[in-house]
Parts: C-alpha cells; sequence; structure tokens
C-alpha cells in the first residue's frame, strides 16, 4: 500500500462523512422549514423516507426479484428446473442434508452445553474470566475462527510430526493421523464442532442471566423440601428459565441456518460439506447459476420463516410477563 | 434490603466470610451461601474443563503465531518447552513486507477500519430518524408501516444479494466512475457499495430496537418541548439523541463487529481488490491459495482478531447488551 493509497483511503471515509453529514444536515433543515401546508407529511417524510428507501431498494424489492429469479431458467423463461436440481441431483440433496444435520446438531449441543456451564460456574470464584473464556469466540470472525480449527484439524502425512492438536491425540493413542476435512461424513460434524464452539458463549450468557434471575426462595424452599441438586435443576431451574432456552434455541437455529463464513473458509463446500448458505453463493456467483443461487436463497427463506415468527412470538410474551 | 438485616443476625458461613474479605456487597451474601451447597467440586471440575477446551484452540493458534515458520511446519505448539523460538517475523511479514506474494494486510487493516465506521454511522443515523418519527409523529398508517418495517428482518441476506449486485452495476457503478474522473486518487473500486449494502441491511433490525427505546421516552419529556416551539429537528437532535445513547451505544458496538467481521458482503460488493476488500476477505482468500502458510495465517488471523478481541475485552457489557439484541441479524 502505498501512502497515495491511503490517502485515497482516508480522503473516502472523509468525504463518505461529510457528503453524509451535509445530506442529513439538510435534510432536517428542510423538516423544519417546511411549508405550514401539509407540515406533518413533510416532516414525517423527512424522517422516514431515507430509510425507506434504502430498504424498498435492498431488501424489498430484491427479494420479490430473487423470488422471481428461483422459478426463471438461464434464458429467463419460466420454469422449476432450479427447484428440480435442487431435489434430484445427489449433491444439491446432499446440502439439504447437511443443512438440516447442522440446524439439528448446532443449537442443541450449543445449548445444552452453554446451560450446564452457566450452572457450574453460576456464583462461583472468577464467574466473569470462566465466562469471558467461553463468550470470547462470540467476539470473533467466523473467519478467524475457521482458521483457528483449521489449524487444529490440521493433517500431516507419514511419519511426519503432527502439528494439528486432534491427530496429534489420534497419533499419541496409537492410532493413524486422519484427513479430517476431506473425510466425509466426519468432516460435516468436525464443522459443526466449530459453530457450536462459537454459539454456547451465546447460549451460557443468556442461560446465566435467566437462572439469576430465579429468585433465591424458590430454590431454599426446595432445599428444605430435602431434594438433591439434580432434582432441584429439573423442577425449579429448568421450568423457571424456560422461555430463554427457547429464545436461545431458536436464535442459534437462525444463526445456523444462514451458516456461511464457516464453511467457505474451512472447505469452500467441497468434500459433501456444502450447505444451503454456501452452496446458494457458489451457484449464483461463482458458477453464474443465478436461477439455482435465488432457488436457494429462497429455500433458506422458507426454513427460516416460521423459527424467526416464533422466535419473535416467545420473545413478545416474555415482555409481556415482566 | 431485607437481606442484610438477616445475614448480620445470622453468623455467616465461611465461604460468606471469604466473599466479603474479598470485597463483595454485603447483599450478595445470601445467594452466596445457597450457593456455597449448590456448587460441588465436579461441577467446578467441570468447568474448568469446559474452559480449557473452548480455550485451547485460540490458544494454540496465538502461541504458534509468534514461532518460528521452521518450527510450525514441524513440531506442534504444545512442545514449545521442547522446541523454544520465538518471533514476530510473521507479523511483520503480514503487515509491512511489500513483496507480492504476501498478504500485505496493512492495506486490508485500513480498508475494514474505513468500511466499518461508516457503515456504523449511516444506519444509525438513518434509523434513529425513522425510529423517532415512528414513536413520535402521530399518523395514520405508521404503524402498519413499522410492522412491515420489522417484518422485514425474517428476510435473510441471500434473498437481496443478487438483484442489490445488478443494481448497483447498472446505478452506481457510473457515478463510481464519474467519482474516480472528477477526484483521481479514489480509485473506481470504492467503499461506496460495501458501505451502502451494509447500511440498507442493518436498517430493519436498527430501527426496531431503536424505536423499542426511543418510545419508552416519556411523553411529558417531547410534549414540554413542544409546547416550549421546538421543532421537530431541534427535538431529535437536544432531546431524543442524547436520551437514546445507551442504546445507540450498544447497537453501534453489534454493527460495528458485524461489520467487521462479515464475509458474505464484502465477498460481494467489494470487488475482493486491495483498494476495498476488507481483512475478513482476505484472511478467506489466503486460506484458500496459502492453506499451509501457518506462520502467515497465524499471524494474519490474530490481526483481524485483535480489534474484535479489544472491543470485547473492554466493553464487555454493551458488547454483550448489543449481541444480545441483534443476535438474529443476517
Amino acid at each position: 500500500m502505498t501512502t497515495e493509497d491511503l490517502l485515497g483511503k482516508i480522503l473516502q471515509v472523509v468525504m463518505g462523512l461529510v457528503v453524509f453529514a451535509a445530506i442529513v444536515g439538510l435534510l432536517i433543515f428542510f423538516i423544519d422549514k417546511a411549508p405550514k401546508k401539509g407540515r406533518d407529511y413533510w416532516q414525517l417524510a423527512g424522517f422516514l423516507l431515507p430509510a425507506l428507501i434504502l430498504v424498498a431498494i435492498g431488501l424489498v424489492w430484491p427479494a420479490i426479484r430473487t423470488t422471481f429469479l428461483a422459478f426463471q431458467d438461464n434464458s429467463g423463461a419460466w420454469s422449476m428446473d432450479n427447484f428440480v436440481w435442487m431435489f434430484t441431483q445427489p449433491a444439491a440433496i446432499r446440502t439439504l442434508i447437511n443443512t438440516v444435520v447442522w440446524v439439528l446438531l448446532v443449537p442443541t449441543f450449543a445449548t445444552v452445553v452453554g446451560l450446564a456451564y452457566a450452572i457450574f460456574i453460576d456464583k462461583s470464584r472468577g464467574e466473569r474470566y470462566f465466562k469471558a473464556l467461553v463468550f470470547m469466540p462470540m467476539a470473533i470472525s467466523f473467519v478467524g475462527a475457521g482458521i483457528i480449527w483449521r489449524f487444529v484439524y490440521e493433517y500431516r502425512s507419514g511419519d511426519r510430526e503432527q502439528i494439528g492438536i486432534l491427530n496429534a491425540i489420534v497419533v499419541a493413542f496409537g492410532g493413524e493421523p486422519v484427513q479430517w476435512l476431506q473425510t466425509d461424513p466426519i468432516n460435516t460434524i468436525l464443522l459443526i464442532v466449530v459453530m457450536i464452539w462459537i454459539q454456547t458463549g451465546f447460549a451460557m450468557v443468556v442461560l446465566s442471566a435467566a437462572i439469576k434471575g430465579i429468585p433465591t426462595e424458590q430454590i431454599e424452599a426446595a432445599q428444605l423440601d430435602g431434594t438433591n441438586a439434580w432434582q432441584r435443576f429439573r423442577n425449579v431451574t429448568v421450568p423457571g428459565i424456560r422461555g430463554s432456552i427457547v429464545v436461545v434455541l431458536t436464535t442459534i437455529s437462525i444463526a445456523t441456518l444462514k451458516v456461511f463464513d464457516i464453511v467457505r473458509t474451512m472447505t469452500a463446500g467441497n468434500f459433501n460439506t456444502s450447505v444451503v448458505a454456501n452452496e446458494m453463493y457458489t451457484q449464483a456467483f461463482r458458477a453464474s447459476e443465478v436461477g439455482r443461487g435465488s432457488a436457494l436463497a429462497l429455500i433458506l427463506f422458507v426454513m427460516v420463516l416460521p423459527i424467526i415468527v416464533y422466535n419473535i412470538r416467545i420473545l413478545r410474551q416474555q415482555r409481556e410477563i415482566r | 434490603m431485607s437481606t442484610t438485616g438477616t445475614s448480620s443476625v445470622l453468623p455467616p458461613d465461611r465461604g460468606t466470610e471469604e466473599e466479603l474479605e474479598r470485597g463483595l456487597e454485603r447483599e450478595e451474601s445470601k445467594p452466596a451461601r445457597v450457593k456455597k451447597r449448590l456448587t460441588s467440586r465436579t461441577a467446578t471440575i467441570a468447568a474448568l474443563i469446559i474452559a480449557v477446551l473452548w480455550t485451547i484452540p485460540t490458544f494454540g493458534l496465538f502461541l504458534s503465531s509468534f514461532r518460528p515458520a521452521e518450527l510450525i511446519r514441524t513440531t506442534g505448539w504444545w512442545t514449545i518447552f521442547q522446541n523454544p523460538g520465538f518471533t514476530l517475523e510473521n507479523y511483520q511479514d503480514v503487515l509491512l513486507s511489500p513483496s507480492v506474494s504476501s498478504p500485505q494486510l496493512g492495506a486490508y487493516f485500513v480498508n475494514s477500519i474505513a468500511i466499518a465506521i461508516p457503515a456504523t454511522i449511516f444506519p444509525l443515523v438513518f434509523a434513529s430518524m425513522a425510529a423517532y418519527a415512528f414513536a413520535w409523529i402521530k399518523f395514520r398508517g405508521v404503524h402498519v408501516l413499522f410492522i412491515l418495517v420489522f417484518a422485514l428482518q425474517i428476510v435473510p441476506l441471500q434473498m437481496a444479494l443478487v438483484p442489490l449486485l445488478q443494481f448497483f452495476s447498472t446505478y452506481l457503478r457510473p457515478m463510481q466512475a464519474w467519482l474516480h474522473d472528477v477526484v483521481p486518487i479514489i480509485p473506481e473500486q470504492n467503499y461506496l457499495p460495501v458501505w451502502i449494502a451494509h447500511t440498507i441491511f442493518a436498517l430493519p433490525l436498527a430501527i426496531f430496537l431503536l424505536h423499542n427505546f426511543i418510545a419508552e421516552i416519556p411523553s411529558d419529556v417531547i410534549e414540554a418541548a413542544r409546547v416550549d416551539g421546538a421543532s421537530h429537528g431541534q427535538i431529535f437532535f437536544r432531546i431524543v439523541l442524547p436520551l437514546a445513547m445507551p442504546a445507540i451505544a450498544s447497537f453501534a458496538i453489534f454493527q460495528f463487529l458485524w461489520v467487521w467481521n462479515d464475509l458474505l458482503v464484502a465477498l460481494i460488493f467489494s470487488g475482493g481488490t486491495q483498494d476495498v476488500a476488507p481483512l475478513t476477505q482476505r484472511l478467506a482468500e489466503l486460506t484458500g491459495s496459502r492453506g499451509q502458510d501457518w506462520q502467515r495465517l497465524t499471524a494474519a488471523a490474530f490481526v483481524s482478531l485483535v480489534v474484535p478481541l479489544i472491543v470485547f475485552f473492554s466493553l464487555q457489557r454493551y458488547f454483550v447488551r448489543g449481541l444480545l439484541a441483534g443476535s438474529t441479524k443476517g
């Protein structure tokens, strides 16, 4: 990078911010100086239109167009080819199956481990540090996480010393090193591990907060009744945080359905590891199969839709209770 | 608090005494006593195991990033005591080396910053304006409109990518070319499409969250200002924005990290050159083309992780709040 490049970049950002500030300033100026007649209309428009126009151009219209594109072939004629492809070609079916496996395993394991961890460390010494350690993966990019785990799964052929810790453990127990990311179907599971690693922190933080919301009296009462820790967990803690558990499960499910970066960085969808979001990118932007990509995006939407609606309903109920 | 009274009557148990010695507030002493009976040794050990398992991958990569290339290639990082070696060369190489074959992350680092800052400010300003209008400018049909914007959260990014890219290449590209002609120092490939894309994708969630907060501002405050003759613009800048700052800050952190960590939007809208592409895109590229150059990958990964980790450790509370609020985005 030359100094000139750097200057150009700084200039771009400064210009971008200045132009933006000017637009907003003008907008507010006209809002306040709006003609008396129909003043409310003008003011409403001034506040709302920037966001509404952007959303209309960037989300509403594209979503409609993608839906149409899904039902067209490459020449633009109406057809169901894209969906026929998706549900008959082995590679495409595998993509769908993988996505289902992801969405079954990630939320379950992340929530179970997150909940267990939240309970283990609840009010323990150094709880904050315990939390930070498991929550940290949430802060870093999926790409970074992908590299971290590729290093864990690294494979060295022959008698060379293993530098990936997973193969080192296998060898230490007398096994043969495995090309983890190239071996189907274990590779999908190993990619799922990465997502679980990231999402557990999310589950843990939310559930930990929920656990702290359970009244101490309830737990003490259960103790006086002579229950053991497991019974208290089953009959007091879990019912007390049911709502939060559902929110965590659904939220992680949504994130998992849309997972792209992990697969892209670690295997690029090769070796039968592709998922819908990754395949959408590959088809639409690498293979120029816009119709197939659109069909996959539509499928993604159809899969995410019920979960989000359910998630929002639960969140609303929770808010009403509070 | 009533608990304080109880605990001063009852003799505190040893656990509580320890807690008190470490300066914890007294009202925590009662739950603390309950906890002492709840947490067993096994639980602590299990927690430790999970914590270690969760940290090892990152730690291994971090340690390796400071080891000489030769050692990374031939020995595991856990043998560092048998094979000691420390170097900053990896970081020097990925950040500063001018050679064409090296990652040259400096330029991409600048790009990440140059993308993330405007892509955080733009949506926040537009969203808070819209949120104010939805909450405080009474109008027929506004509620329906708000629900529609809110409902847009269910549209996955993937649904918007192809048409938006087509739209950009028809309408935005000529503008970028014109900008390049007027100010030659700005390359034809510039940040504009990435900024706009991130702004659009952030809006539905930002409007929703900020609306929740702005609508909670007591109506007395707004009414009083209105009676005093303040215009909507004044109310927005002088009253609503300052009061909504906590919510704005939380969302700003979330959005900044989201943009910083994003790969998909960058892949599609940045064009992939050194002029625009952010760190994540470069990293993904490196793992594809140089997946075995671990001395570079380890250091490069940490260059990209540094900013999120600083944000995470310094602003943890806001970070958690923002993350919880925005976790369904994308």
